[in-house]
């Protein structure tokens, strides 16, 4: 019982990350791999600020804000030039952002975990179950914002905007739509996730360190593409399952170590036999 | 004009200058070795430039040749170096010469890889783009873990092999498998498998309509890339013990930098690049400690974006065309030295993999009908 809950609150945050890759390979078509990165550069504004000024909440819009704009600065930097170039390229330029906040944050914070400044939130105790306070929260936390997203690009204009993108790129700048705008929103939107994230992985794993992101974000899309890459509620039931999968594997005695592999075996064979996964929506390709 | 006629006015110096530039650099390094001028760690940086060569140019058969991301490609010199070496050490008390000793070792070892390379080859064939590369990346971290876990190679602690050790003069084993790798390779990017692949990289669609068998080749390509798991046997009989912790996804991507330093689908690009980026390396790591060592991969990283934006951009074209390397070489370089009369290889345009062609962009576009060719001539002589 206790190793679902642990599960499900691992799970919450894969969610949380797999939301905002969902929503940049849904529109954008690429795979951001300085997402994960994003949330480490997220983590270390919000210890900084809180230091500097010991207001969480002043913390939390700083990095919101920090995060956002590293988006948009990245999208415009690094991808924008390579739209219309082949895959290949976007992917590996992807990469050496990533490489590019690492390094910038080693040297500037060094490669030693700091400590987070916050407070840990107490535990519940439900018949003899112990429940994280900040595992209900992140929970809580991603399933309302994976309903705010949906509803977002359900009924706003904006968000309109954003799937006509990611069904049709050029017949939505036929229709008027400004897809250099939508695309940079989409980074924007993305990176204001990680800095969710980033928050709630603090919470729970309470210590930063420049390749903080990298190994959450390389499972966080294992997840978005177990549920389905581009879909939104998708995100959130691959995150949970693989967090499950994740905690359930490491509590079996002997198979524990192997936990890394199992969960990337599982990754290689939804690949395989179903691409689009578990939500997904099928596409043909077109000759 | 015959046969040997044509392959004498085929020659042409830039076909061959690699294989020449490796053996005249096997030959100086050799012979001042064995004059006894040379230091221990001047050996072991030629050991490294050794096989980083070796695992560029086998990245570039996938990632500039086939045109697919391969993020895993520590994870089979980590197979080659632990099965190998650990094969190599069993069997070491029944084997006097350390050489045959490396031999079976790198043999055994490049096979245990190349299957490796054929197992992850069987998801290549459904994937492309990003998930491939996710894919391969997937696959180094679980030869990582699984190497890591299992007691038999030593688990975290890593394989001993001091029984096996080769010593200073490996680099010369090194460079002759180097020599071996590479005029195979050579041969086969130039042959009809050669131009199969890059079909396939440049449009697969059409490729397969042409009759490529495009199974066929993909499983190939991964198959000798993953070959350069004989680097990781080279690597293993030169340092002990050999840990889960040196092949893990940095180095993928250390490799994928002087790939891409060098231009994909350029062979003697990746050889300049990967002894440049190993030297600076070597000694980087030497000078630079703690934190600073992230200097190391700010270069990388820097390297990768501002290399891949420039030959990929497709705003930068222009520009491209009269600042690139290649274009520098053509201007300076006398002609027959660049001229492709004879020879049919495209070897010049392979450094930059170009937008893949969709059909439907094909299909739609206007064809303006060629002037010059009027089919109706007879029929205007006769008036």
């Amino acid at each position: 019982m206790s190793t679902l809950i642990d599960g499900l609150s691992l799970g919450a945050i894969y969610a949380l990350i797999a939301l905002g890759y969902t929503m940049v390979y849904g529109i954008a078509k690429m795979l951001n791999f300085a997402h994960g990165d994003i949330i480490m550069v997220g983590a270390y504004a919000l210890i900084t600020t809180f230091d500097l000024f010991g207001n969480f909440a002043v913390a939390f819009v700083v990095s919101i804000v920090v995060c956002a704009l590293l988006g948009i600065v990245i999208e415009k930097i690094a991808y924008k030039p390579l739209r219309g170039a082949s895959p290949l390229a976007v992917l590996i330029t992807a990469i050496g952002v990533s490489y590019l906040l690492q390094s910038i944050a080693q040297l500037v914070y060094g490669s030693k975990a700091r400590p987070s400044p916050f407070p840990s939130m107490g535990a519940l105790k439900i018949q003899g179950v112990t429940i994280q306070i900040s595992s209900v929260i992140t929970l809580v936390a991603a399933t309302a914002i994976m309903i705010a997203l949906t509803v977002f690009i359900k009924t706003t204009r904006l968000g309109r905007a954003m799937f006509a993108v990611s069904e049709d790129r050029s017949a939505a700048q036929l229709m008027g739509v400004n897809v250099n705008m939508i695309i940079s929103v989409t980074f924007a939107i993305g990176s204001v996730l990680a800095a969710f994230a980033s928050l709630f992985y603090m919470l729970q794993i309470p210590l930063v360190d420049p390749t903080l992101g990298s190994m959450p974000g390389i499972k966080a899309f294992t997840a978005a593409v177990i549920g389905g890459i581009g879909s939104i509620p998708g995100a959130m039931v691959g995150g949970l399952f693989l967090g499950i999968v994740e905690k359930l594997v490491q509590s079996i005695p002997g198979v524990g170590p192997y936990t890394t592999a199992i969960e990337f075996a599982i990754l290689i064979l939804i690949l395989m036999f179903r691409p689009t996964g578990l939500l997904g929506k099928k596409r043909r390709e077109k000759v | 004009m015959n046969y040997f006629s044509y392959i004498k006015s085929g020659f042409k110096l830039k076909y061959y200058i690699n294989y020449i530039a490796v053996a005249v650099a096997l030959a100086v390094t050799a012979s001042l070795y064995y004059a006894g001028g040379m230091k221990a760690s001047t050996a072991n940086l030629l050991m490294q430039i050794g096989y980083s060569v070796i695992l560029a140019v086998s990245l570039n058969i996938v990632v500039g040749f086939l045109g697919e991301l391969s993020l895993g490609h520590a994870g089979f010199m980590c197979v080659g170096a632990y099965i190998g070496c650990y094969v190599a050490t069993l069997i070491q008390p029944f084997v006097a010469s350390k050489l045959l000793l490396l031999l079976i070792g790198m043999v055994v070892g490049g096979l245990a890889a190349a299957a490796c390379g054929f197992l992850i080859g069987i998801p290549v064939l459904k994937l492309k783009g990003d998930y491939l590369a996710i894919t391969t990346l997937a696959f180094g971290e679980i030869v990582r873990n699984i190497f890591m876990n299992l007691d038999c190679f030593g688990g975290a602690l890593g394989l001993k092999t001091n029984k096996i050790k080769y010593g200073n003069s490996e680099f010369i084993v090194c460079f002759v498998v180097l020599f071996v790798i590479l005029v195979i390779t050579q041969n086969i990017v130039r042959s009809k498998h050669g131009r199969a692949i890059t079909a396939i990289r440049d449009n697969e669609i059409a490729a397969h309509s042409m009759g490529v068998n495009v199974t066929f080749y993909k499983l190939f390509a991964f198959v000798l890339s993953a070959f350069s798991g004989i680097a990781g046997v080279l690597y293993g009989f030169a340092t002990t013990p050999i840990r889960y912790t040196a092949f893990s996804y940095n180095y993928s991507i250390e490799i994928l930098v002087m790939v891409v330093l060098g231009g994909m689908g350029s062979i003697n690009g990746s050889i300049i690049s990967a002894t440049l980026l190993t030297v600076i390396n070597f000694n980087l790591t030497t000078k630079l400690s703690g934190d600073l060592a992230a200097l190391k991969y700010l270069i990388y990283a820097i390297i990768l974006i501002v290399m891949v934006i420039f030959n990929n951009a497709p705003a930068l074209k222009s520009v491209r065309d009269r600042f690139s390397l290649s274009a520098l070489v053509s201007k300076i370089a006398p002609k027959k030295w660049h001229s492709n009369a004879n020879v049919k290889d495209d070897e010049a345009k392979w450094s930059r993999i170009p937008t893949k062609v969709r059909m439907d962009e094909i299909l739609s576009t206007d064809v303006k009908p060629d002037e010059s060719f009027t089919p109706d001539k007879p029929e205007k002589g006769d008036k």
